[in-house]
C-alpha cells in the first residue's frame, strides 16, 4: 500500500468541493483522475500531495498518516508536478532539476557527487540531457514539462502526482509525454482531461463527479458510453482497433444543456 | 569559485572598503595612518599616530564605515529574501513600505514617547516594520496577489506610513527636532559611533548566517510557494522566519541611520548578474557587495558637495531609481 485515501473531503466557502473519496493506489500502477471541470480533480491531487489539508478523512503514505509526516518526509516519498509552475529567474534546466534534491539535503549533508548522478539520471530519463545547460525561458512548453518531471524524479519518489501534465502541449508532445510517464519506474497518479489519454495510458481510472467518486476501475469498465453520457453529458461510441485491440472513444455529440439544467 | 578563494577575497574586499571609508573625506588621511590607528586599537600595537587623525579615523570614520557595511548587508539580504519569497523582481524593504513603517515606529518612540521610555527606538522601528509589512501583505492579497498588486500595495503602504511620520513630526516636534528627523529620514550616517556598531554588527551577522542557512529553502521558492511545499519546505514557517528576519534587519538599520532606499534592489540584481540566481552564491555575494556598496555610497555622500554631507539615501536613490527603471523594463521583456 503506497498511497491511500480514506473518506476524504474538503470544504471551501461552506460547500463540500470533495467528499467521501476513498481509494488505494496500487504500487506501480498508472491511475488517471478524470471528471468534468470543477469535479474536484485538482483538489483531490492537492490533498493526496499533502499540500492542502483535508476537512474530513485522511491520506496515508506508506501506511503513515499524512498529518503526522513532515513536509520533508512527504517530499522524499512523493513528488508533485503542478500545472504550469513558472519562473522568471535566469536558471538552467540543471538548476531546476537539482531543486528536486532539496528534501534529501541539509546543512550536514550538502549537494554531492551522488546527487549529481541522480540529477543526471533524471535528466536522461526524460531525454533532457542535451538541454541541461539551456536557460529555462528558452524552453518550449513540452520541454518545461519534461524538466518538471525530471525535477520530480530527482526527489526519488515512490509516487508521482501530476496535475494535467499535457495541458498546453500540442498533440505530439502530449502523446510523447504520456508515453514517457508510462515508462517511468514509479507509481503515478495523474489528473487528465482527455478521456482517450486516460483510456490508453492508465491502468485504472477514477471518475469524479461533483466531488464524489462516480466510478473506479480499469478504463474499459469505467469509460462506457452510458457512464460518459451521465457524467460528461456527451454521446460517445467505443471503437476497438482491429489491429492492436486499443480501445478509443469517438465523440458523437453532446446532450443539449437545457436537458441537464436542474 | 571555491570557498577557499571566495572567503578571503570577500574579507579582503570588505577590509579595503572599510580602510577607504576611514581614509577618504573632507581631510584625506593616508591609508598607513588608518592601518596604524586600527592596529593600535585592535591589537594595542603602540604606533605613533597624530592624535587628531587617530580620533577622526577611529571615533568617526571607522565606526561610520562599519555601520554602513552592516546596513548594506542587511538591506541587500532583505531584498534577496523578499524577491525570492514574493517572486517579484521589484520587491525590497523600501519599495514594500517596510522602511517607511520602521521610520513611523521609530519616530513614534522618539517624538511621541510611545512606550514611556521602556521601548527602544529599534523595538519601535521593528513593530512599525512588521505592521507595515502586514498591512501591505493584506492589501496585496485583497488586490489579487499579482506581481504588480504587491508593488502597488507597497506604494500605498509607503505613502500611508510616510504620511503618518510627517503627521507625527508636524504635530509634536519642535522646529529643531523636525529638521533633525527629516534629515535622518533621508538616511544619515553622520551620527554613527561605536555604540551603534554593537547593535548593527550582531544583527547583520546573525541575519547573514540565517539567510545562509536557508539558501536551499530560498531556492525551492523558484517555482512558487506550492512548488516549495512539494519539495519538502515547511512554507509557512520558512516565510515567517525569513520575513521576520528581514523586518528586524530593516528596522534596526532604519532606527540607526534612517531609511536608505534601493539597496535591496540594486545589489541583488547586480549579484544575480554576476553569479546567477542560485541562493547558495547569491546570498554571500549580495551580502559582501551590499557592504562594499554602502561604504562607497557613504564616501560619495561626503565628497560630492565640498564641505557638505549629502544624505546617503539621496546617493542610493540616484543610483537605485534608474536601476529600478531598468529592472522594470527587463521584467516586461521576460514575460
Amino acid at each position: 500500500m503506497s498511497l491511500a485515501a480514506e473518506n476524504l473531503g474538503r470544504d471551501a466557502g461552506g460547500r463540500a468541493i470533495l467528499d467521501g473519496v476513498s481509494l488505494v493506489v496500487t504500487p506501480g500502477e498508472r491511475l488517471g483522475i478524470i471528471g468534468p471541470n470543477g469535479s474536484g480533480k485538482s483538489t483531490l491531487l492537492r490533498l493526496l500531495a499533502g499540500i492542502d489539508r483535508p476537512s474530513r478523512g485522511e491520506v496515508t503514505l506508506e501506511g503513515a498518516s499524512m498529518r503526522r509526516l513532515t513536509r520533508r518526509a512527504i517530499a522524499r516519498r512523493l513528488a508533485f508536478v503542478e500545472q504550469q509552475a513558472e519562473t522568471a529567474e535566469r536558471l538552467t534546466v540543471r538548476d531546476a532539476v537539482e531543486l528536486g534534491r532539496t528534501p534529501h539535503l541539509d546543512a550536514l549533508r550538502p549537494f554531492g557527487p551522488g546527487d549529481t548522478a541522480i540529477v543526471n539520471a533524471a535528466l536522461a530519463r526524460v531525454d533532457m540531457s542535451p538541454l541541461a545547460d539551456r536557460l529555462w525561458h528558452t524552453l518550449s512548453g513540452g520541454e518545461r514539462q519534461r524538466a518538471h518531471i525530471a525535477r520530480a524524479l530527482a526527489q526519488e519518489p515512490g509516487v508521482l502526482l501530476l496535475d494535467e501534465p499535457t495541458n498546453h502541449l500540442d498533440i505530439r508532445h502530449q502523446i510523447a509525454l504520456l508515453a514517457l510517464i508510462r515508462r517511468l519506474p514509479v507509481t503515478a497518479v495523474m489528473a487528465l482531461h482527455d478521456l482517450n489519454h486516460a483510456s490508453l495510458y492508465c491502468d485504472r481510472v477514477l471518475l469524479l463527479r461533483s466531488g464524489r467518486v462516480a466510478a473506479l476501475g480499469p478504463p474499459a469498465e469505467v469509460l462506457t458510453p452510458a457512464t460518459i453520457r451521465a457524467v460528461f453529458g456527451v454521446e460517445v461510441a467505443v471503437h476497438i482497433d482491429p489491429e492492436d485491440g486499443a480501445r478509443s472513444l469517438l465523440v458523437k455529440g453532446h446532450i443539449p444543456f437545457e436537458e441537464t439544467q436542474p | 569559485m571555491r570557498p577557499l578563494v571566495a572567503v578571503p577575497a570577500a574579507a579582503l574586499a570588505i577590509l579595503v572598503a572599510l580602510a577607504c571609508g576611514a581614509a577618504f573625506g573632507e581631510t584625506a588621511i593616508p591609508l598607513s595612518t588608518v592601518a596604524k590607528t586600527a592596529a593600535n586599537h585592535l591589537f594595542g600595537a603602540g604606533f605613533a599616530v597624530d592624535p587628531i587623525d587617530a580620533g577622526i579615523v577611529w571615533n568617526y570614520r571607522l565606526a561610520r564605515a562599519v555601520v554602513a557595511a552592516c546596513c548594506g548587508v542587511a538591506l541587500a539580504l532583505s531584498g534577496v529574501v523578499l524577491q525570492a519569497l514574493l517572486r517579484n523582481a521589484l520587491a525590497d524593504p523600501y519599495v514594500l513600505g517596510i522602511s517607511a513603517g520602521a521610520s513611523t515606529g521609530a519616530v513614534a518612540v522618539a517624538i511621541l514617547g510611545v512606550g514611556g521610555g521602556l521601548v527602544s527606538l529599534s523595538a519601535g522601528a521593528f513593530a512599525g516594520a512588521l505592521t507595515a509589512f502586514g498591512t501591505v501583505a493584506l492589501l496585496a492579497r485583497a488586490a489579487g496577489s499579482g506581481a504588480s498588486a504587491v508593488i502597488l500595495a507597497g506604494i500605498a503602504g509607503s505613502q500611508l506610513f510616510n504620511a503618518l511620520t510627517s503627521f507625527i513630526v508636524a504635530r509634536s516636534a519642535n522646529a529643531e527636532q523636525a529638521r533633525g528627523i527629516m534629515f535622518w529620514l533621508l538616511g544619515n550616517l553622520s551620527g554613527a559611533r561605536w555604540p551603534d556598531v554593537t547593535l548593527a554588527l550582531p544583527v547583520a551577522v546573525a541575519g547573514t548566517l540565517l539567510c545562509l542557512f536557508q539558501t536551499r529553502a530560498l531556492d525551492a521558492f523558484t517555482f512558487g510557494a506550492e512548488s516549495a511545499a512539494s519539495l519538502g519546505v515547511p512554507v509557512r514557517a520558512t516565510q515567517a522566519v525569513l520575513i521576520g528576519t528581514t523586518a528586524l534587519m530593516t528596522a534596526v538599520m532604519v532606527s540607526l541611520v534612517g531609511s536608505i532606499g534601493f539597496v535591496g534592489l540594486v545589489i541583488p540584481h547586480g549579484a544575480r548578474f554576476l553569479v546567477g540566481s542560485r541562493h547558495g552564491r547569491l546570498v554571500p555575494v549580495s551580502a559582501v557587495t551590499g557592504a562594499v556598496f554602502l561604504i562607497a555610497c557613504d564616501i560619495a555622500s561626503r565628497m560630492i558637495v565640498p564641505k557638505q554631507v549629502v544624505p546617503i539615501g539621496v546617493v542610493t536613490a540616484l543610483i537605485g531609481a534608474p536601476a529600478f527603471a531598468l529592472i522594470l523594463i527587463r521584467a516586461r521583456r521576460m514575460t
